[in-house]
This record gives C-alpha cells, structure tokens and sequence, in this order.
C-alpha cells in the first residue's frame, strides 16, 4: 500500500497484485528512460512537478458545492479541496494541521485551544482570522446536523486573539479533536454570509473557501472546472493548474472515459465492482484502497430485534456462523474490503479483534438452529437497492441461510421503498451500510444505545437491541478523560455486543479509486480525494 | 380430431414448434430430478466457461451459479407464467368479449370502450407500474401480465360471435328459447375456439418475452430463477462472460419460436378452407 496503513495489508490480495503490475510498468518506463540515454534517477522521478490539468469523475452529479449547506458523498468530494477544516487526518486518524497549525489540550480534557496558521486569505483576498472560525460554527450549528451533533458538548467558543480560538468542553469528550475534517466542519467566510439568507446567499453558486483549489466554473449535467489558488498558503501547492470533475451517468460509460483516457481519476464507487479488476490491468491505470479510513464504511445486517425468532440469540449467532463472508469478500467485492469482526472497523479508534469469531460454519449455524428450536418458519429479508453488487449479495446470503435450513423470503423494492420499511421497523433482516467518522463515540455507539432508538430513522439503532451494560460502557468511552480509559469501555462494549450479535456484521466496504498512475500523491489523508488535490501532481 | 392432427404434423413449422415445446417442458418438468439443488446455489468458482468443468457443462455466472441449473429451473417460471398468465388473459377476455358481441348496443359500446381504453395504454409500460405498485412477485407478474394481454382476446371473440350470432342455428336455439347463457356457451364459443387458440398460442409466447422483460429490469419474482433474470443478471458482465447472456437468451428465442410455429400450425389446422384443401 502506498500510504503505509499496515492494519489494512493482507486484505486486499488483489489489490496488491494489482499494484504490483502497476509498479512493474512503471519500472519498465524508467528502464526505457535509462536506456535512451535519459538522466532519470528514480529520486528524481518521485519530485513533484507543477502544471497539467487533471479530469476527475464525480459521481453523481453533486446537488451542491456549498459544503456548509450540503454534505453528500460528491459535493464532499469537489468541495474539500476549495474549502479547508481546521484539521486533517492521516490515513491512521492521527490530527494533521490544516487552517490550524498548531493546537493544545488541556489536562483536563476540557479547554482545545488552536492556533491559526498566519497569512492565510480566503480565494477574493480577505483575511481568514479566528472571527471566521467563530462565525463558521454558528453556521454550521444551524446549516449541518452532524456538526451540530458533534458540538452537543461544546460549553463555549471565544477568541481571544486573530489567530486563536479557544473551545471549552462541559465535560471531556474523547472523540472531540476528531470533528474538525473539512466535510465535518468546514471554514466559511464570515465577510460574505454574515447577516444573510444562507440558503438564498448567492455564494453558494460559486463557493469562496481558503483551499489550493478555486471555483471556477459549473456546467450542469457535464463538468465542474476549479483552478489553482495562486495565493494558496502552502507555498508552492497545488501542483495542478485545474481539475475537471467530469459528470458522466452511465457506470458502464464512466468505465470507457478512462480507458480512452478522457478521465484520470476514477474515485471509490465510480465504476460497478466487477469492472474494477478489468478497468484496474489497463495499462498505466493504478488502484489503491486508501483514503477512505475516516469513513470506514461497514456493512451490516439489520436483525429486527422485535421478531420473536431474531430476539433469541442463538438464532442470531446461527446466522453469523452461516454466511459466507469471504466468499462474499472475494467474489461479490472482487476481493476489496475486509470481514468484519464486529461493530468496529479495523481502521477506526480503539478497534479490537480480540472478540468471539464467527468463521463460516453451516453444521455450527445447523447446531445452533437446531438448539433454539426454530422450525423454518419464514423470515423476510430486504436486500439494499443499489445496483447489482448488492443485489448479487443478497442472493448469495440468502442462500446460505436457506442452506442452513432456514426459510427466507426476499422482498424486492426500490431505494424508497426499502427505506420506508426500514424506518417502520417492517422488515426481518435487511442489508444496509454506515459510515464509522474515525471514533466509536461518533459513529458506532449510535447503533446500539437505547436512547437511539426512534421510529422514522434510517440509521442508528434500528435493530432495536438495548442493553444497559452496553449503554453505560458507550457513554464511559465517549467522556473517559484519557484514551486508555477509553480504549477499555470500548474494547469491553465490543466484546458484549460482538457474543450478543445484535445485527449481522459483513465487511468492512472498500471502494477502491482508480487512477492513472501518472497523478501522484492524490491520496494522503483519510478523507482520500476529498483533500487529495491539494498534494497531487502530474507527472509528464 | 385426427384430422386435425394429420394437418398439424404435415406443416413443418407445427411439427418443429412441437418438438421444441414439447422438449421445454419436459426440461421443465424432469429437469428439477437431476439437478436437486436449488438453481441459487454458488456450486463452482464464478465465471467458469461453458465446456471446460464437466460438472457445470454451461458455465457458472458471477456468483459460482450454475448456468444449465438457471436454465432448467428458468423454464418452469418462463413456460408457467406464459400459461397461467394467457389464462387469467382468456378468463377475462373471452366473457367479456361474448357478452358484447352476443348482446349489442349499450352492452357492446359500454365494454368495447372499456376494452379500447386499455389498449390505448401500451401493455408493457402498464405491466411495469401494475408489478412496481403490487411488489413484484410471481403473483404480480401473472396478474400484469394478464391485465395487459386480454384486450386483444376480447375484441377477437367479439367479432366471431357479432358474426356467429346472425347463424340460422344460433336463431334456432334462441327461438327454442334457451337461455342466453347457454347459447353462447355452447352453440356461440364453441364455434369460435379456433382463432381464440391460435391467438392463445402466440400469447403463450408474448408472456413469455414479457416476463423476460420485467426480469431483466429487475422485476421479477427475487425469489424464482427466470431466464430475464439471468439475462439481465449477466448483462454487464457480457464483456467478460458472454454464456451467462447468451445461454438464456438462445432459450428465450427457441421457446417463443417454438410457440409461433405452434401457433402458425395451429391455424393451419384449424382453419376449415386450409384443412380441406389438405384432405
């Protein structure tokens, strides 16, 4: 792996492999170099280059670019790299500066206070001070339910200087200093929204933000062009001149624009997973599995809880040993992404695999059926609508199930459809997947806590599993004054969850982005292509 | 009766229709005694080619699935909802299509209107939002499928008895002062059968692609194999394996090929000018 994450190599054989051809190539190129006399040190390669122009898939077409009002999947994608957070994260989840270039936390736990970095201008040349940040988090309280989700513990925000904002906490909230990715808490200039209609501020057509990249232009339904900050505050960055988001409906189209070379970057999700392999040996294509570890996103069956048969437990631990789940890793994923162990992805905060495991195991699953008296009668399943990978899925796991002598009725539906019934609790088992946000605080306790449970939600804890041990131990790891303390609520609260099964666990996602490995560095952060393109470059 | 099966077996389209009808639904019948597996099982490693594992001689599709199972399992649900659903057509049409001819006036207008009135929609997007609404099942499909399919039965049947009607023989009956649900029953329907059956035969077959269509859109029954299905299954890996296409698509064509032979022997057969100039 090119980014070093060494907790996600081994799972991804293929990818390797792939990779492996890709350097293969590459090294044949530098030979041809050599031999033609060319002085062309592979040191010498690896410097970045400045100029080029990079075409980019953006998939589907963003709603909208004013990441302050909108945070779906593509509108983070192109308005990461204009707009800045105050932080940014390593694939490993560590804080990196980003409009902060420095900060401290109080022993305590409760008082975070950040230094700005100086000299930075918003893209029309005003200032970025400690008024902005202030400004940004009455905002975004207002315009974002994550952040506001995520500032529940904030106590007070004060600015004793340009270039200092102080947070106060009312209590310790270990998660906290992980709220500040650019999709989570993006910087809007105070200058231009202070005062107006959000929703109606013409900027939101052609966002204003501190990032490498400017918003330059917006053809509806064909590309969105952003150029190059030349008063970027890292000196020297970005390499690029411009990027083209090119938005392109058809998956099977998206495919054919790389090969013919009129793309250069197809990010995670871009194509269906079973073009991936053939798309990825093209040759001078490079694939990578990173930049996704702040989402982490896992996979999971919803077990309805309130059916009679799912509440006994021995029946749920049936259904676990009874899937195949590397079987669906290896040939529905094409190998991308990893089992799951249980409510954690492997890449996010206090993981432990030190929990009971549920290899496949149908005499185990028969046994078990057996034990808990279940007599085939008939359990619905609801497959996720979207597109043939999880339709496939759901075919294959209802096979296993029904090979273990269980009796399993596929309902079809359509993406409203299964929502619908998923949010009225009218369903047996149903497929879904959730982003994790790096911290069990932030994204794993809010499927299984009591207090999450609510009809009319499509996430959190829709199971309906409650269990006041594990309450307690999600609410000790999120306010633990020190890590180590954390570290043991969760990995307790793991282990419970994990021998209780209160939803099926399948894989750990990956979506793979595909690239031609002439744009380097596009990946260094765990937001991937969201904040790629400020370090990218071109090499000609 | 003889006769007309000395007439159906000299025309070599009924004859070759036969063979390929008959032989579908033995496949379908017998096929489930050798192949006892559920057709969803992932048996081998995805996308073996066709002819290279003696276990799976049609190949596996994307999941490991074996294709010649699909193909067995696919004939029931292709030849059942073709007949069920031409059924549930003919059980709609047919009254509906007597009793307008055989009664006239307001009856006649009131129905004809009605039947025109679905005829105007096309069948195909009306099958799509009836299976979208009612969820898809096997069930919805039937019922599409035959809500779709009846109009043309009915104004069929009503043009033969609107004809049959003027008959000395159905005067004679109506004089004799049977009831009018026993003439058309069985002085009127009888007599009209022949074009109903013809027409019957090619509906079998338009089920059939109707069927296939709805699957391959991903409306069809989640929980039966059809050969739509698989069709639309495999159509985006067709760069990669052609046979998970290719395969139920060949079954697709022979099977409504085989019922249009059937049906142009049938109208052979049973067409009292054609059959005569046979003897």
């Amino acid at each position: 792996m090119p980014h070093g994450d060494s907790s996600r190599v081994g799972a991804l054989d293929a990818l390797q492999r792939i990779e492996t051809v890709g350097k293969f190539i590459m090294l044949k190129r530098v030979l041809l170099g050599v031999a033609i006399g060319c002085v062309l040190s592979a040191a010498h390669a690896e410097e970045p280059k400045s100029g080029g122009v990079v075409n980019a898939v953006i998939q589907p077409e963003p709603p909208g670019l004013m990441l302050a009002m909108v945070q779906n999947g593509p509108t983070q994608m192109v308005s990461g790299n204009i707009f800045e957070g105050l932080l940014r994260y390593s694939p490993k989840l560590e804080p990196l500066p980003g409009l902060a270039e420095s900060w401290t936390i109080s022993p305590d736990a409760k008082v975070y206070t950040f230094k700005l970095k100086p000299g930075v201008t918003w893209h029309d040349g005003k200032p970025f001070t400690s008024a902005d940040v202030l400004f940004s988090i009455e905002m975004l309280k207002q315009t974002h339910a994550r952040a506001r989700n995520n500032l529940v513990m904030v106590d007070k925000v004060e600015a004793p200087d340009d270039l200092t904002v102080v947070f106060t906490l009312k209590e310790p909230f270990g998660p906290f200093i992980g709220i500040f990715e650019v999709g989570s808490m993006p910087m809007v200039p105070k200058h231009l929204y202070e005062g107006t209609d959000f929703k109606t501020n013409p900027n939101n057509n052609a966002p204003i933000g501190t990032g490498p990249f400017m918003f330059k232009e917006w053809q509806k339904g064909s590309f969105i062009r952003m150029v190059k900050n030349p008063n970027y505050h890292e000196k020297g960055k970005p390499y690029l001149d411009e990027v083209y988001w090119q938005i392109i409906p058809d998956a099977a189209a998206r495919a054919v624009a790389f090969e013919t070379g009129k793309v250069d970057v197809l990010p995670g999700g871009s194509i269906e997973n079973f073009d991936v392999p053939r798309v990825s040996k093209l040759p001078g294509a490079c694939v990578t599995g990173a930049g996704w570890e702040f989402f982490s996103p896992i996979s999971w069956m919803w077990l309805n809880l309130r059916n009679p048969i799912l509440a006994n437990k021995k029946v749920r631990q049936a259904i676990m040993y009874a899937i195949d789940r590397d079987f669906a890793k290896d040939v529905i994923w094409n190998g991308l992404g990893k089992v799951a162990t249980g409510p954690s992805a492997s890449t996010i905060k206090f993981y432990t695999d030190d929990v009971p495991k549920y290899p496949y195991d149908p005499a185990k699953a028969k046994a078990l059926l057996k034990e808990a008296g279940y007599k085939g009668e008939k359990i619905r399943m609801l497959p996720l609508a979207y597109g043939e990978t999880w339709q496939r899925w759901g075919e294959a796991v209802k096979q296993n199930l029904q090979d273990v002598g269980m009796t399993i009725e596929t309902i079809a539906t359509d993406v409203p459809g299964g929502n619908q019934k998923i949010m009225e609790w009218d369903y047996d088992l149903a497929f879904t997947y959730l982003y994790q946000y790096g911290d069990p605080a932030l994204g794993v306790s809010r499927n299984y806590i009591t207090s999450a449970i609510a009809k009319g939600q499509l996430f959190n804890n829709v199971e309906g599993y409650s269990n006041p041990e594990v309450d307690r131990l999600f609410a000790e790891g999120a306010t633990a004054p020190t890590d180590a303390k954390r570290k043991e609520a969760y990995e307790k609260v793991q282990k419970i969850l994990v021998e209780d099964v209160p939803v099926a666990w399948l894989l750990e996602l990956q979506f793979p982005t595909i690239t031609k490995c002439k744009v380097k560095n596009l990946i260094t952060t765990g937001v991937g292509v969201n904040d790629g393109f400020r370090d990218a470059w071109l090499d000609k | 009766m003889k006769q007309f099966w000395r007439t159906m077996l000299r025309s070599p389209s009924g004859i070759i229709g036969l063979i390929i009808l008959v032989l579908a639904i033995v496949i379908a019948v017998a096929g489930p005694f050798y192949f006892p597996n559920s057709p969803w099982r992932m048996v081998q490693r995805p996308f073996v080619p066709p002819f290279t594992v003696a276990k799976v001689p049609l190949g596996t599709d994307a999941l490991g699935r074996d294709v010649l199972a699909g193909l067995i399992f696919g004939a029931r649900v292709s030849l059942l909802v073709g007949l069920v659903s031409t059924l549930v057509a003919l059980v709609v049409g047919v009254p509906l299509g007597a009793i307008a001819g055989y009664f006239g006036g307001r009856i006649d207008d009131a129905l004809m209107r009605f039947t025109e009135f679905f005829q105007t929609i096309p069948s195909f997007a009306l099958a799509i939002v009836l299976v979208a609404i009612l969820q898809p099942s096997i069930y919805s499909i039937v019922a599409a499928i035959g809500l779709v399919s009846w109009p043309p039965v009915a104004r069929l049947v009503r043009g033969e008895v609107l004809s049959l009607r003027t008959r000395e023989y159905v005067q004679a009956a109506i004089v004799t002062g049977q009831s009018n649900a026993w003439i058309i029953w069985r002085e009127i329907l009888p007599n009209a059968l022949s074009p109903v059956i013809v027409l019957a035969s090619l509906m079998v077959a338009t089920a059939i692609l109707l069927e296939s269509s709805l699957s391959f859109l991903g409306l069809g029954d989640p929980n039966l194999i059809s050969w739509g299905y698989m069709v639309g299954a495999g159509r985006t890996v067709i760069r990669q394996a052609w046979w998970i296409t290719v395969f139920p698509g060949v079954a697709i064509l022979l099977s409504v090929l085989g019922l249009n032979l059937i049906g142009e022997g049938l109208n052979d057969a049973l067409n009292p000018r054609l059959s005569r100039e046979g003897r």
